[in-house]
């Protein structure tokens, strides 16, 4: 029987920023086995999404996709994702969480389980450096909110927190180190 | 093998078509082609920013983290560089011969690598292009165009990636950062349960790789006059052989041929990799040219990948490959086949193999073993060489008494098509780009051309926010003066120059 949840951490520990989403999943695998919770939760490190990462999908209830995110004016944004059009790969071997989502539905003709994902502000990914600081910053409140949201596993409660102006849900009273 | 395209004799009086860029974080390309004021191709240039911070990052670790370590240089094929790097260390630990249980089980791992990589780059990236014809609607052009389309070969490509990221799994320890194998061998054995595991649909595997090459094959002998001339270039090939001359992804000794076959030089061990390779820097392009030494830099060039591997080797040592392979090359009529478009079908015909291999190596009882430590006399120095999906991928490192990595050499598959791939876009932009007028199925035919050799852009990162594809209409003077943008659903837009 499969966990009802799915996280994926995704990007490459040796990369800078690009290291916040396996490092919080991990972080947060220990969390989860440290409160009971790991039979609900499964969690991935992942590079990069490719088209077989749909089917781990397969037989969830929620999915998660925590990643670094270049740009984001915000430390952290939780969205919810609906399954994208694919778009053009002209080089590149990676879909998106969207993307994953519509390979989903092409292959297994269903919706996919609802999935949102957790960005985390991002500005370098030079090879061999750590998170930066400011990466490292918004990591903290995503530790904060992840816990918040493996507390409350429902979609409604995880749009509801989306909607927020600085993404939350209930005060956490544990984070994961 | 010309230059004739690569540099134009007055420049500042072209114009230039930019391709620019593909992602700043994943890997940067670009295409540059400067047009005379009729609008011939007068230059073109493949730039690919290939990062070059690799030596850096791995000079000053310990020998033993390096095959672990490497295999966060690259997303799409860490496991090629995490066991070139393992076949080095094995030298640096004197292990000049690796136990039968752990040489099945590091082929075992690489072969469900292989299966895995060529599955992902036919059914992901080249099918949309060959199904649905190379100016098709961008937004359909991809694997959930296939999946409506063809649902049963989208379904069998996944599923087909999927098989192959279990066999990892099972070998390396986990899907990725596995840590199983290590200088000498590897440290984690495959059990009898893992063993039937993987075996419980293999057959059905089998065939589907079998079925994947007809489809290759269908595609190449429906429109023969497209797929035997589209960016065509004739050059040499370079691949590792195995001892007797077969087909071996895993090991073996270089082997290179001329343009018209023949072998230009055979049998050369791993060791001696830089007295017969040299590499060039050009002043326009971050990413070096390899070259054969002794044909000089500017006849020495060469491809590697499936199109080399299948034509270099003497035989492939399955039997189900082994006859699509005699039907490639009895479809050239005993001469080379240099058509990048057949790079899928000689794709296909090594997918297929890597899936007998597996079957072979899962009926083998040797893999089972538990003794799976080598080692011997330390060393100073080791190279490794292994054929990777996208072609001959090496390793060279220098140990200090202290354990510490002091010198790191790479070359990796997509640097030794550099020149290559040049090439193939030279002969289509040539073809195709002859106008003043920007489109996306041009564009997208100089793409076909690079696509076909596989390269890996990825610098082994991610993040959201991909950037979208430009193309830049330059005037001679800098000034923009048509621009197109391939935004991130796939859509096309044509905004005001800059």
């Amino acid at each position: 029987m499969r966990a009802p949840v799915a996280i994926f951490g995704i990007g490459n520990r040796s990369r800078g920023d690009d290291a916040a989403g396996p490092l919080l999943v991990e972080g947060l695998s220990r969390w989860l086995e440290e409160a009971g919770l790991e039979t609900q939760f499964e969690c991935f490190e992942e590079y990069q999404l490719q088209p077989e990462h749909a089917l781990d999908l397969v037989g969830r209830r929620l999915a998660l996709f925590v990643d670094a995110r270049a740009g984001l004016p915000e430390p952290v944004r939780l969205e919810c994702l609906v399954p994208a059009g694919v778009a053009f790969a002209a080089s590149t071997h990676e879909l998106s969480p969207g993307e994953t989502l519509a390979v989903y539905r092409a292959i297994t003709g269903e919706d996919p389980p609802p999935a949102f994902v957790l960005g985390v502000r991002a500005d370098s990914f030079e090879l061999g450096d750590e998170p930066g600081e400011a990466t490292r910053a918004a990591m903290r409140e995503a530790q904060r909110l992840l816990v918040g949201l493996c507390l409350a596993p429902d979609a409604a409660r995880w749009r509801k927190a989306m909607n927020a102006p600085t993404p939350s849900l209930s005060p956490c009273a544990a984070s994961p180190s | 093998m010309s230059y004739g395209l690569e540099t134009a004799a007055r420049p500042e009086t072209l114009r230039r078509v930019a391709i620019d860029p593909i992602s700043r974080v994943e890997g940067h390309g670009k295409v540059t082609i400067l047009l005379d004021d009729e609008g011939k191709v007068h230059q073109v240039r493949l730039h690919i920013v290939e990062f070059r911070g690799f030596e850096k990052f791995i000079q000053g670790r310990p020998y033993w983290e390096v095959p672990v370590m490497v295999q966060r240089l690259c997303g799409i094929c860490p496991v090629s560089h995490h066991l070139a790097a393992s076949k080095a260390m094995d030298r640096v630990v004197g292990a000049r011969r690796l136990t039968p249980a752990a040489e099945r089980i590091r082929r075992l791992m690489h072969y469900g690598q292989m299966l895995q990589s060529h599955a992902l780059h036919f059914f992901h990236l080249a099918s949309p292009d060959l199904l649905f014809g190379f100016g098709s609607d961008a937004a359909k052009r991809n694997i959930v165009g296939v999946a409506a389309a063809h649902p049963d070969t989208a379904r069998r490509g996944v599923l087909l990636r999927k098989f192959g990221q279990e066999v990892i799994r099972v070998t390396a320890g986990k899907r990725i950062h596995g840590t199983g194998s290590i200088p000498g061998g590897v440290n984690k054995a495959v059990t009898r349960e893992e063993r039937d595991y993987l075996l419980a649909d293999l057959y059905t595997f089998v065939g589907w790789c079998r079925d994947a090459v007809a489809l290759a094959k269908e595609l190449h002998g429906a429109d023969p006059a497209l797929y035997n001339s589209f960016g065509v270039f004739r050059s040499g090939l370079l691949s590792l052989v195995g001892p007797d001359g077969g087909l071996d992804f895993y090991d073996g000794k270089l082997r290179a041929r001329d343009e018209n076959g023949a072998i230009h030089f055979d049998g050369v061990d791993a060791a001696d990799y830089g007295t017969r390779i040299h590499e060039a820097v050009r002043p326009w392009s971050y990413m070096k040219f390899p070259f054969l030494a002794d044909k000089g830099e500017e006849h020495g060039w060469y491809k590697v990948g499936p199109l080399a591997r299948v034509q270099n080797c003497d035989f492939i040592p399955t039997p189900l490959a082994e006859k699509e392979r005699r039907e490639f090359v009895d479809y050239a009529g005993g001469v080379p086949i240099h058509a990048p478009l057949a790079y899928h079908w000689a794709r296909m015909i090594e997918m297929l193999h890597a899936a007998e291999t597996i079957k072979d190596l899962l009926h083998d009882d040797e893999l089972l073993g538990r003794d799976l430590l080598a080692g011997g006399p330390r060393a100073n120095e080791g190279v490794g060489i292994i054929e990777a999906p996208r072609g001959t991928l090496i390793h060279h490192y220098r140990v200090g008494e202290d354990d510490l990595v002091t010198m790191c050499n790479l070359i990796v598959s997509t640097t030794h098509n550099n020149q290559a791939m040049n090439e193939a876009i030279r002969h289509v932009a040539k073809r195709y780009l002859s106008g003043k007028t920007l489109t996306e199925g041009l564009l997208n035919h100089i793409e076909v051309a690079i696509r076909a050799f596989d390269p890996c852009l990825s610098c082994a990162t991610h993040a959201l926010g991909r950037m979208a594809l430009e193309v830049s209409l330059v005037d001679a003077d800098g000034t923009a003066i048509d621009r197109l943008v391939r935004h991130g659903d796939g859509t096309v837009g044509r905004e005001p120059g800059a």
